[in-house]
């Protein structure tokens, strides 16, 4: 097994090699822009990627909620915007806003909370925070992010098709998804959708794969397990929970996928159309549920683990405090990780499943509580006492801890199968998913983007600019989601097109009317995060080489985007990376690559 | 293997080295394999779960694969156990094969990646005539209760062999999930073969013996071996149980 170690060192040497004609290193557009091998330009290739897709969402769900809070409503704009076929007179067309839900959903799922937070930030961090020239394959990773771009492209070509797209919700359950003469979302729309998810996976394996290699592997000399920032911790497990879950969802998917056009029926049975029995009999629908809830609950994590742990790292930074309980969240990560692979049944406590096995799913899904509690907890002591700098990256993780809270609580009662069944598919579950998952997740990508934007772009954002964000998007997140508790409490159905027909819920149109106001202001507010966001790409200050005084290693690279990312050898780690305010110490920070000196303690003891 | 024994599991996972002292594209196999293992184990469970629900009227195996290629006789799932011999040793040819790119040694290393690929197309092809005898049923054909879209009602009716909506051997759901779980280890097969093919070619053109090693074959070797393991489950499940 000798030679498998000599691969490994060519491979470091290869760097080494390469990076020795840093300043020779010509690359041409397209090997540069384009077909990028460099960890560096794949993760703004990500990055840019999803700020676009997710302002296309986020447009969308603009769209749905003026019909949600004035149904039947005149706008121009969605004329405008629709066309005749789609929004006659400026009124959303019943289809299309089944439509516009699920390819929103898919969107703000897939393509920004995944592709894009993970895309994002397991490339730029990876390598930086780890110590490697590059990811273990270069190569592997751009094709990771063509495929997401392919598949982002399909998912945004079927919007523009003669039946429009996939529109039987971001769960595509059979046999709506699966019988094209179901509705005319069940047609080309979800064929495309499903094409696209599968190239999606892809994307999201080969990613995958690379950033656990790279993390295991080349590690720089005395980066161990227990000095990695929490940051890498969380994208290792995210990536562990992708590779786990996500080839679940390629068999569900393809099993779906013969249904729709090879005439299977693995999810059908008895089913009528118009009056007319069809002939696919003896498959079940609850399996499908099954198959997609083994991925859907782990992609809940998927999408919370990297903001997380871009929290941790800006929380202690700017509260230049050692993180609190260092160990307690390793771990309360990985049993987060672990447990979400045994809890998927709280999904489909209504979908006939024995009681008994209920029972064992609540159970399993209280437990969560216990680590996400860890976590919650560490973050507030860490913050308790700290010299907070009140960054807007800063402003971000805080507003992550708050919805990561918030959500967690109303997820406890969703949690109980005898609560769960009074509010499932009401405003009260998409309170709680949008809070827990949507806005912790959102806050912790723009966290990082205010936080590693020297990093990825050489320059700062704007603060004040920053700030105004956040606190718009912060007052009107709640301001959109909290009053959905009440509607959900209320017992209003998500995912209708109106709720006018119901006179029980005439009194809640007012609650419809401010969440809609709030997001649009909520919507506007991130004009100014894209306005401070290419600005400053291009305009902003230049940033210093450590602007906010952190231990990692990312601050020790120069600032330029050079092939290999350190001039001459790695760096060597000889401590933790939350070595803040040290007692004794001459700066409130210790970077990784200071020596311990004699006598110092390394992990925070002292 | 000689200074691998000497590095303490401290030092191994103290970064500037691999702690499982193996190059990242043996590792990155590992895992896609993990990941495709659970794509098999999705599809495995999906069809533990239907033949669950229809126990009762699950047909028989060695009532369906009787046939032999060229023998008019009855032998149940000898032809199917011929294919899983073959797609074995074609493992075993994959083992000489790495074991001889540990000696550096071109010629054997040719000779057995030829075997192996040999192997692994004959068990494509013995594949694809299982799926001919069973789409083409028997001569006779079986009286089934099918679903009749016109009448809405269930009709008896003769049905010669298998398809996706009828099965002449019993529930359609058999033929739904042996079609798509033998079809998409066929494929899976099938890219090895391919893939081998390549590294073959490479191997000749002598692409590795300028590397210096052959870890290139280690690597299609691992994922030949998991595409045999994944059979044999495959098997254990449709066939013998």
């Amino acid at each position: 097994m000798a030679h498998d170690h000599t691969a490994t060192l060519e491979h470091a040497e290869h760097h080494d090699h390469s990076h020795a004609h840093d300043d020779e290193h010509h690359e041409s557009f397209v090997s540069k822009y384009v077909f990028s091998q460099d960890h560096k330009m794949i993760s703004r290739q990500f990055l840019i990627t999803a700020v676009i897709m997710a302002v296309i969402a986020m447009t969308m769900s603009i769209l749905f909620r003026m019909q949600l809070a004035w149904p039947g409503e005149k706008f121009g704009f969605i004329n405008a915007m629709l066309g005749d076929k789609w929004g006659k007179d400026g009124v959303l067309n019943p289809n299309m806003y089944l439509a516009l839900v699920t390819i929103h959903g898919t969107i703000m799922v897939f393509f920004v909370l995944t592709g894009g937070l993970s895309g994002t930030f397991a490339n730029l961090l990876i390598p930086y925070q780890v110590g490697a020239r590059d990811m273990a394959s270069g190569f592997l990773n751009m094709l990771s992010y063509w495929f997401f771009f392919a598949s982002s492209c399909i998912m945004l070509s079927s919007l523009f098709i003669e039946h429009g797209p996939a529109s039987g919700g971001w769960t595509i359950y059979p046999p709506l998804s699966a019988l094209p003469e179901a509705m005319d979302g069940s047609k080309l729309g979800m064929t495309l959708w499903l094409i696209s998810m599968t190239l999606f996976i892809v994307s999201s394996l080969l990613g995958g794969i690379n950033y656990i290699v790279t993390i295991l592997n080349l590690r720089t000399k005395g980066m161990t397990m227990t000095r990695m920032p929490l940051s890498i911790w969380a994208l290792l497990t995210t990536a562990i929970l992708g590779v786990l879950s996500f080839p679940v969802l390629v068999s569900c998917v393809l099993l779906l996928i013969c249904d729709r056009s090879l005439g299977t029926s693995f999810y059908l049975s008895d089913i009528y159309i118009g009056g007319r029995p069809l002939d696919n009999v003896g498959g079940s629908p609850v399996l499908f549920e099954h198959l997609f809830w083994f991925l859907g609950h782990p992609e809940v994590y998927i999408v919370l683990l990297p903001a997380l742990g871009i929290s941790s790292e800006v929380i202690s930074t700017n509260s230049r405090k050692p993180i609190f309980g260092y160990r307690a969240m390793i771990g309360s990560m990985l049993a987060i990780g672990f447990l979400s692979f045994i809890v998927w049944g709280h999904h489909m406590f209504l979908t006939g499943m024995n009681p008994f096995l209920g029972s064992v799913f609540v159970f399993t899904t209280l437990l969560i509580a216990i680590p996400s509690a860890v976590k919650a907890f560490n973050y507030i002591t860490t913050l308790w006492k700290g010299n907070i700098q009140y960054t807007p990256a800063m402003l971000f993780s805080i507003g992550m801890v708050s919805s990561f809270v918030t959500g967690g609580v109303t997820g406890i009662i969703l949690a109980d199968s005898t609560l769960d069944i009074n509010v499932h598919d009401t405003y009260f579950v998409v309170a709680h998913f949008h809070i827990v998952m949507g806005l912790s997740a959102i806050f912790g990508m723009f966290a990082g983007v205010y936080h590693w934007f020297p990093k990825l772009f050489l320059r700062m954002m704007g603060k004040k600019l920053g700030y105004l964000h956040f606190w718009l998007t912060f007052v009107c997140a709640y301001g959109v989601f909290f009053p959905m508790h009440f509607l959900g409490l209320a017992g209003v159905p998500r995912r209708y097109y109106t709720n006018s027909n119901f006179p029980m819920f005439d009194n809640l149109v007012d609650i419809n009317e401010i969440v809609t106001i709030f997001a649009i202001i909520g919507a506007l507010a991130q004009g100014v995060f894209l306005f401070n966001f290419f600005y400053s790409m291009f305009r902003g200050e230049k940033a210093p080489q450590n602007p906010w005084n952190s231990n990692t290693l990312e601050w020790t690279t120069p600032m330029a985007h050079i092939h290999g990312n350190w001039p001459g050898a790695l760096p060597t780690v000889h401590r933790w990376s939350y070595d803040y305010s040290k007692p004794g110490a001459e700066h409130d920070f210790i970077p990784q690559t200071v020596p311990l000196a004699e006598g110092e303690h390394d992990g925070g003891a002292h | 293997m000689s200074h691998s024994t000497e590095i303490s599991s401290k030092e191994a996972w103290g970064g500037g080295q691999s702690p499982f002292r193996v190059s990242y594209g043996k590792m990155m196999m590992w895992f896609f394999l993990v990941s495709d293992a659970l794509t098999f184990g999705g599809l495995l469970v999906s069809y533990g779960f239907i033949r669950h629900k229809y126990a009762d009227v699950w047909p028989k195996a060695e009532n369906v694969f009787t046939h032999f290629p060229f023998i008019e006789k009855h032998l149940p799932l000898a032809y199917v156990g011929l294919m899983t011999f073959i797609l074995i040793m074609s493992s075993v040819t994959m083992v000489l094969a790495v074991e001889a790119g540990h000696r550096n040694d071109k010629k054997k290393v040719i000779m057995w990646m030829f075997w192996t690929i040999v192997g692994g197309a004959t068990f494509v092809g013995s594949q694809a005539w299982e799926w001919f005898h069973f789409i083409h049923g028997t001569a006779d054909g079986a009286l089934r209760h099918v679903w009749d879209m016109d009448s809405g009602k269930y009709v008896e009716k003769v049905i010669y062999g298998a398809n996706m909506t009828v099965n002449e051997y019993g529930v359609p759901q058999f033929a739904n999930y042996f079609f798509f779980i033998t079809g998409f280890h066929g494929f899976h097969v099938f890219s090895g073969v391919c893939i081998n093919l390549i590294i073959f070619l490479n191997v000749l053109k002598g692409t590795y013996e300028r590397r210096g090693h052959y870890e290139m074959i280690e690597k299609v070797g691992l994922y030949w071996h998991f595409v045999d393991l994944v059979w044999v489950f495959v098997f254990t499940f449709f066939y013998l149980l």
